[in-house]
């Protein structure tokens, strides 16, 4: 008999889960879904801002969050400088998939041992005053660490995606997407535009960092679980649409949380993993060949 | 050479090494050290297989390699088990287990490949990254393996053919490095190689000269998969306590990357010569400093090959003699046009 | 086309086919008959489908709807090695060699696959060693048999992409736009290529821009603009069509 109190709880969780998951999985939907560069090296990225947002709370009483906007900047410019890299040894040679992917999986690999290193394998966790308090609506427990992260996430992804509609460079960057070749003669050089998407999609993780050390404590080796989820949620939500993303990590988060709910927090990452497989079973319509 | 004669050729000169330090070492931790070095020779060719010569990167070696650990600890317990509903067996042999657990983690390999190979190679190497995770939850959740908490798995006391368990071991994996090496250099030279390496260099072109590259892409993923799960099958004798912790998965992966990437993809040689430096490096540096450091040294020497070596070492050798030959070239233009 | 011709089964018989990427109609429509033995060139603007219809035709693409007999026998499903392997070959339009091998490898690859992988066949490799090199010979690259395809000028280029094609002993070419970039007289020897191997028995599909090129070659045209063929018949009637005049209108 499955309880309806647990089970209304547990798709609520999701969804603040979920909202969660799209603001992860954004700068993948632009580096990947947009760019065509894999970066597998998306969680390495968010745990940095993880640990960022910890080790300047530790010294300085703000708050976490005001971090993860102070820190917007920093990442943006680690994003550039990483394209660039990845432009001059990558794409500028043609030799784009096995190497490229290597120098990811490199990256993704040096920075968790240098957290291990320099943090240690404890848990780490940064205090706020809403982390901890919930919201009771009736029967439905909001926690705000989870609920407060939803919502700040749902609004960057809403201005990222004003961004990327109203603005010249989003427009660039979503034509970019589309046909390099139209920006080359639109006298808008692809690589500068790559460069300021990339950029963009690596300072997402400062705030997505952010929001992952507010709902859980971190250590260094929580970053692979999350590369099923990010990539299952891109490639669900269609690769480059920011409605059909979140509605993907919506839906993840939801079936993650009755898993964990009802089964167990330690078959969550099996849940994306086996949505992975199906998306990719089911639509390759859209990444076959592309 | 043809592939008969380097198979007797190599399983001769791995003999000559295992017979001379069996004699030569007393001191055990040699032959710990070496196994490592020559499980590395195996997970590195096995890698190698579907990287090198076929073009898909596989970033989920330590799935593979659990899964013929973990296969092993079920066979393990085995005896135990049917002797509860009252059917006696013998413990099982180890070169059984390790045929079971290269046929176990064949069949994962086959079954990834089947999923997503039809895709683009980006979203394979995503899925076994993804594997990794999955197998280790797997795990940690089947309490008959000792779920997060562990196995423990004690060694025969006999070994067969005499003398130290380890060392068993360390002729066993002998064995696994020359015939993994043996069937890359056979693939190689052979019709699947030059199938192999027309998918990696153009596979929309090689389906179009005949190549049935989805056939071939599976071959590859089984193979190697079977092969890095025949590696994993003797580390429960290895280690003695078998647990799914988190260094478990990622040392191999990285490894098993780094090592022919740095030795060199186009060849059989250039994983054995990876295998051999880093993982000598590694063994040697492990007393020294940390291993989360030693890690981050291959990591670094991942990254920095990537960038500025391709080729690997191999390829660094060959690029110089290709210079050399340039430059011998160009002497005796000079040398004719001045007569 | 003589009587007996005509009344012989085509070789390729495409009706309704049509293909679709998202909402965007690339083939609508496309019904064609290629007897043995034709030389037809394939023309239109850019865009108009041209490589989307070789490609539908080899398999590399599938198509939505229309079905394609080769020889008599239904495509629909076939992948593309199989198609090569019933006798359907192309050239890329961009040339795609495998790059580390060299050229005899590079044509050693269609030798085993797709003639050593025919029912009743079996080369030995003296053979196919043999073969490598009569087809280097034919496109005269035989002097760099052991280079690398990087090593290779851009005609030669495509005469080796010619040249894999070829070794899978197929019975219908597609020559994809082998000729872009090429200046006259390279033209000229890519076009002697394509005529040898026309008398040798082989029917040629010619897609191309250079309308010199087209019309030396062709015994027959077919026009497609925006994914719809537009004509078909003989190259002079068809370049007076006041439709295909209107498409290169402005060219």
């Amino acid at each position: 008999m499955v309880s309806l109190d647990l089970l209304i709880n547990a798709i609520v969780a999701g969804i603040l889960l979920g909202g969660f998951y799209a603001a992860v999985t954004v700068g993948i939907t632009i580096s990947f879904g947009m760019l065509d560069i894999a970066n597998i090296a998306q969680p390495a990225f968010i745990l940095l801002g993880s640990y960022a947002a910890y080790i300047i709370t530790y010294y300085v009483p703000v708050d976490p969050l005001v971090v993860g906007f102070l820190m917007l900047p920093v990442f943006y410019v680690i994003g550039m400088a990483v394209y660039r890299l990845y432009y001059y040894s990558f794409e500028l040679r043609g030799e784009q998939s096995i190497q490229g992917l290597a120098f990811f999986f490199g990256l993704l690999f040096v920075a968790e041992v240098s957290l291990v290193l320099v943090f240690g394998v404890d848990y780490r966790f940064v205090e706020a005053p809403y982390i901890g308090p919930s919201l009771h609506l009736g029967i439905i427990d909001l926690p705000l660490r989870m609920l407060i992260p939803c919502l700040v996430s749902l609004v960057m992804i809403a201005v990222l995606q004003l961004y990327l509609s109203r603005s010249f460079i989003g427009r660039a960057i979503l034509a970019v997407s589309q046909d390099g070749l139209a920006l080359q003669l639109m006298a808008a050089s692809p690589t500068r535009i790559k460069q300021i998407a990339f950029g963009i999609s690596v300072a997402t993780c400062s705030l997505a960092g952010t929001f992952l050390i507010i709902i859980q404590p971190v250590e260094p080796s929580i970053g692979r679980d999350y590369i099923g989820r990010i990539f299952a949620i891109c490639v669900l939500g269609g690769m480059t649409s920011f409605p059909g993303m979140v509605a993907a990590a919506l839906l993840i988060g939801i079936v993650e949380s009755i898993t964990a709910t009802f089964y167990g927090p330690s078959w969550a990452p099996a849940v994306a993993f086996g949505f992975l497989l199906i998306t990719l079973a089911v639509r390759p319509a859209g990444l076959a060949g592309r | 050479m043809r592939t008969g004669t380097f198979l007797i050729a190599a399983a001769l000169v791995g003999l000559a090494i295992v017979v001379l330090t069996r004699i030569f070492f007393t001191n055990e931790y040699f032959f710990f050290a070496a196994y490592v070095v020559l499980q590395y020779i195996v997970l590195s060719t096995a890698w190698n297989i579907l990287g090198g010569y076929t073009g898909y990167i596989n970033f989920g070696t330590g799935a593979f390699f659990a899964i013929g650990a973990y296969s092993s600890a079920v066979l393990h317990k085995l005896p135990a088990l049917l002797k509860t509903f009252d059917i006696l067996i013998p413990a099982v042999p180890l070169p059984v287990m390790i045929v079971v657990g290269g046929i176990v983690s064949g069949i994962v390999g086959l079954g990834t490949g089947y999923l997503t190979l039809r895709l683009r190679g980006v979203f394979f190497a995503i899925a076994t990254l993804a594997l990794s995770v999955v197998v280790q939850t797997l795990i940690v959740n089947w309490d008959y393996v000792g779920g997060s908490r562990g196995i423990y798995i004690i060694r025969p006391a006999q070994a067969p053919l005499g003398g130290g368990y380890i060392q068993y071991l360390y002729t066993l994996m002998m064995a696994l490095s020359v015939i993994s090496v043996c069937i890359a250099r056979w693939i190689e030279r052979s019709r699947l190689g030059l199938g192999f390496a027309a998918i990696r260099d153009d596979e929309l072109a090689a389906e179009a000269g005949g190549v049935p590259t989805l056939r071939l892409k599976l071959i590859a993923t089984t193979l190697s998969g079977a092969l890095m799960g025949m590696a994993g099958a003797p580390l429960p004798y290895y280690v003695t306590y078998l647990d799914p912790g988190s260094s478990f998965n990622l040392a191999y992966a990285v490894n098993s990357v780094a090592m022919p990437v740095i030795g060199g993809m186009t060849s059989w040689v250039g994983p054995i010569i990876g295998a051999v430096i880093l993982g000598t490096i590694q063994q040697l540096a492990t007393v020294t400093i940390s291993s989360a450091l030693n890690l981050l040294i291959v990591g670094v020497l991942l990254i920095l090959f990537v960038i500025i070596a391709p080729n690997g070492i191999m390829g660094l050798i060959s690029a110089r003699q290709r210079r050399r030959a340039a430059i011998i070239e160009a002497a005796v233009q000079q040398r004719q046009a001045a007569a | 086309m003589s009587a007996a011709q005509t009344a012989a089964a085509p070789l390729l018989a495409v009706s309704g086919l049509g293909k679709r990427f998202g909402g965007f109609v690339a083939l609508e429509n496309i019904d064609l008959t290629i007897a043995e033995g034709e030389r037809v060139g394939l023309i239109g603007p850019n865009g108009s489908g041209k490589s989307t219809l070789v490609n539908c035709l080899c398999g590399t693409l599938r198509n939505e709807t229309g079905s394609v007999l080769f020889d008599g026998r239904p495509l629909d499903g076939l992948i593309a090695h199989e198609r090569t392997r019933l006798g359907l070959a192309r050239s890329f339009q961009l040339p795609k060699p495998f790059h580390t091998l060299n050229l005899i490898d590079n044509l050693r690859v269609p030798l085993l696959y797709t003639v050593n992988a025919r029912p009743g066949h079996s080369l030995s490799d003296t053979d196919v060693r043999a073969r490598c090199e009569e087809l280097l010979q034919a496109v005269a690259l035989a002097d760099k048999a052991r280079r690398l395809p990087r090593d290779l000028t851009q005609v030669e280029m495509r005469k080796l992409e010619l040249a894999r094609a070829v070794a899978t002993e197929p019975r219908l070419l597609f020559a994809d736009e082998a000729m872009a970039g090429l200046s006259p007289s390279e033209v000229e020897e890519i076009i002697a290529v394509l005529l040898r191997l026309n008398q040798q028995g082989i029917t040629i599909v010619l897609i191309e821009h250079i309308m010199r090129a087209v019309m030396s070659f062709s015994t027959r045209l077919l026009v497609l603009v925006a994914g719809q063929k537009i004509a078909d018949g003989l190259p002079q009637e068809v370049m007076r069509n006041p439709e295909v005049e209107r498409a290169y209108l402005g060219e």
